[in-house]
């Protein structure tokens, strides 16, 4: 664990005690349960919005505290581990993208308002199923937008686009000439299907050709932490079941060949841990932050997917069955290793950046 | 129905009998349900079976075929497996697949006419052999999963019959079986040698089944309860207290069927670099665009060719041999994770258009690769966890101790 500050520590521990007391993985099963195209409680995201999370990495003079993005990478990671669904994640992306590529008259327009919980926003990037930034076709002409964009997370819900077009990034009001459709994928959580079709389109104008990559690293380092979250629990999960089934009159803890797999498994989180933490610490340093992310990203997915398959193995055949939770975390996982790059296109990132 | 006479195995001869397979299938398999089969119909339960799939089931279960190497006096086919080689080529040809299985076919069947006596077998085998009757699995047990001989479900004798009290869990297909085979326990003094082999109706008073959902969205198992059931002494298989190695033989024939032999493994359709080249796209020299994802569908390949090339290793020692290859235990071990890095493989190919779970914008073959990915997690779990063989494996073969 890094080494917190004393605002961090606090902001950990209540967020660790608010999604274990107020939100635990039963209130996610309710929420899958109803099956809704939001794929969230808004009055749980009220709650959050309440208590600051919306407005972690935003300044305080557009509404937000200013902790940065370890401490939101702490929340992320503390809902992540009872499955508590909002759009935290990619609202804080979107108003990433302002800050960093907004003018004053956008900052002013909407970070106060996604710092308070009132606006989602969201990030829309990829035009396939497989996340790739070097295919963009959306086009800005006469200041509308037009194009189609792929599972967008929290689409559905989302009052704010921030669109990759090819000329950079632009900020697209929920509304005229845009259409949501809904995906349903496995996790229950919101991916919709955007269409732009002459859309009113704001550009966000500071950052350069940078400014895509820029925003891009953040939405996978907090992708990264959420998975650090569920595998973290998953691997607490799976522990304590084996120290309490009993097989051949013993507790499963006591055989070695899986405390041996466990050993293995508490070590391999312990390096993704380190390195979502250093991902979210680059951001919170500023320049070149493209490295650290791509490490973050890659060991989440690597990791996240082992644990999440041993997290169903080791349960046996409750584990199999939905009215146990091991199920979300496996589901979940999955989306989160496509979303923003999976394992092999942060490697080949890495190695491009690294210089072989 | 003409009973075929002694099994023939001269080329001169299997030639003939590929002919008449042929001629055979071209009279009654109907066009129009080429390629139709549906790998996951053993776990989504009967459904509505269009009346050229009743056709096909008919025909297929009155010839025999759908078990060809059960003998025909049991309403098997009676083939050698040098036919029955011949029977399954010319099916693949044709477009045919067999309409026959369940845990019946799988593991219940064989395991009967090794222990069975006469009249179980002409009550049972017939039934199965026509795809008829469906069987379920009473084994599993809350706290007799992997130690399974830990089980409490307890049989009273009764004179002429056995009064039933317990619980299984994970029954699969229970909701929709006609008849259970189940291991219960007839002493409580000793472990294994206190286990009775059963035959139980479903629908005898007493049973209670309730389906259990799975992180596939199936609900294909069930918690079976029985309370105070009845069931005739001659529903007993072997004698009292022999139940423990009649139902291991079961397992056997599980896992055999679970490790590659079996449907479980047969892979049909496009290549995992075909679906690859269509999500993810090809280079100027027509390869996998993703150079990644191309060493990892190599290596997947070439690992699938190497267990497949086992799996003939250890049918040709058992054969020269004429008892089971060491090698097979690996078989159930390697299939299931192999099936399980395949379907992981299609996910990741397809990316978040491979993780649908209804809805708008799925083909039915994605939803399907989900579901099967999903319910894939169960195969390194059940007929003997992964654990258990290697287990198995290190003590049985290895000669390693257990930790004292
Ligand atoms: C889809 C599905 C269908 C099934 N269908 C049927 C059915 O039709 N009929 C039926 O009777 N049963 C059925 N089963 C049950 C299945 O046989 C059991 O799930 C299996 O035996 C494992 O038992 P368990 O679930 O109690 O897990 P446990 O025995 O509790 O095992 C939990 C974990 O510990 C591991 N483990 C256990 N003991 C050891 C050890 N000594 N050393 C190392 N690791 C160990 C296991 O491998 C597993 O990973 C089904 C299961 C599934 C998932």
């Amino acid at each position: 664990m890094a080494v917190l500050t004393e605002e961090q520590t606090m902001l950990r521990d209540m967020a660790r005690d608010w999604a274990s007391n107020e939100s635990p993985v039963t209130a996610w099963r309710k929420i899958r349960d109803a099956n809704t195209a939001t794929g969230y409680d808004p009055a749980a995201y009220a709650t959050m919005a309440e208590m600051g999370w919306t407005g972690v990495i935003i300044p305080e003079a557009h509404g937000g505290s200013d902790f940065g993005w370890l401490s939101l990478g702490l929340v992320i990671e503390e809902l992540g581990k009872t499955m508590a669904a909002s759009p935290i994640a990619a609202s804080a992306v979107a108003a990433s993208a302002i800050l960093l590529g907004g003018n004053d008259a956008q900052k002013d327009a909407y970070l106060p308002r996604i710092a308070s919980g009132e606006l989602v926003a969201t990030l829309a990037v990829d035009e396939g199923p497989r996340h790739d930034p070097s295919v963009i076709t959306a086009k800005v002409e006469d200041g509308k937008l037009s194009g189609t964009k792929a599972f967008v997370a929290e689409g559905d819900s989302a009052g704010l686009f921030v669109v990759a077009a090819t000329d950079g990034l632009y900020l697209v009001a929920a509304g005229e000439g845009v259409s949501v459709d809904r995906r349903h994928l496995v996790d229950f959580r919101s991916h919709a299907q955007m269409t732009f079709d002459g859309a009113p389109a704001d550009k966000l104008a500071s950052g350069g050709a940078d400014l895509l990559e820029a925003v891009l690293d953040r939405a996978a380092v907090l992708a990264a932490a959420e998975m650090l979250g569920m595998a973290g629990q998953a691997f607490d999960t799976t522990l304590a079941y084996l120290k309490q089934r009993v097989q051949f009159g013993q507790v499963l803890a006591t055989f070695q060949a899986l405390q041996h797999r466990m050993a293995n498994l508490f070590s391999d989180i312990e390096l993704m841990r380190s390195a979502v933490e250093a991902g979210l610490s680059a951001i919170d340093r500023g320049g070149d932050t493209r490295q650290a992310a791509s490490l973050a990203k890659a060991k989440a997915n690597e990791v996240g997917h082992l644990m999440s398959r041993e997290l169903i193995q080791l349960h046996g055949g409750i584990g199999m069955t939905d009215e146990y939770d091991a199920g979300f975390y496996l589901k979940r996982m999955r989306v989160l290793e496509q979303l923003w790059g999976n394992t092999a296109f942060h490697r080949e990132r890495f190695a491009r950046l690294s210089g072989f | 129905m003409a009973t075929l006479a002694e099994p023939e195995t001269g080329a001169d001869s299997l030639e003939a009998f590929r002919a008449e397979v042929r001629e055979w299938l071209a009279a009654n398999f109907p066009a129009s349900l080429k390629g139709k089969d549906n790998s996951m119909s053993a776990v989504e339960g009967p459904t509505q079976e269009a009346p050229e799939q009743a056709a096909w089931r008919k025909a297929m279960g009155e010839k025999g075929w759908g078990v060809p190497t059960w003998p025909a006096e049991y309403g098997g086919g009676g083939l050698s497996r040098a036919q029955a080689k011949v029977l399954q080529e010319e099916m693949a040809r044709a477009g045919a697949w067999n309409p026959i299985g369940g845990m019946g076919v799988m593991m219940f069947g064989p395991t009967l006419l090794e222990y069975g006596n006469e009249a179980q077998k002409r009550e049972h085998i017939p039934a199965i052999a026509k795809g008829e009757v469906r069987w379920c699995q009473g084994y599993s047990e809350p706290n007799a999963g992997s130690d399974l001989a830990n089980l409490q479900t307890f049989a009273e004798d009764k004179g002429d019959h056995y009064l039933v009290n317990g619980q299984k869990t994970w029954t699969s297909g229970g909701q929709w079986a006609h008849k259970c085979f189940a291991i219960v326990r007839t002493d409580k003094t000793q472990k294994q040698g206190g286990i009775t082999f059963l035959l139980i109706d479903m629908d005898s008073p007493g049973v209670e089944v309730k389906p259990i959902q799975m992180i596939s969205g199936m609900s294909p198992f069930c918690e079976t309860f029985f309370t105070n059931v009845k069931v005739p002494k001659e529903n007993r298989v072997g004698e009292e207290g022999q139940g423990w190695t009649i139902g291991k033989r079961l397992l056997q024939h599980e896992r055999t069927n679970l490790s590659g032999g079996g449907s479980a493994f047969r892979v049909s359709g496009p290549s995992l670099a075909d679906i690859a080249k269509k999500y993810v796209g090809a280079d100027d020299q027509g390869r996998v665009a993703d150079p990644d994802l191309r060493a990892r569908i190599a290596k997947f390949e070439m690992d699938w060719r190497a267990f497949l090339l086992t799996a003939m290793r250890v049918q040709a020692e058992s054969k020269a041999v004429g008892g089971v290859s060491e090698v097979s235990s690996i078989l159930k071990t390697v299939g299931t994770k192999l099936g399980q890095e395949r379907a992981e493989l299609m996910i990741e190919i397809q990316g978040l258009q491979g993780l649908g779970w209804e809805g708008e914008g799925f083909t039915p073959q994605e939803i399907q690769g989900v579901r099967a990915w999903l319910f894939g997690k169960a195969t390194t779990i059940y007929g003997g966890s992964t654990e258990i063989q290697n287990n198995v494996i290190a003590k049985r073969i290895l000669g390693m101790l257990d930790h004292q």
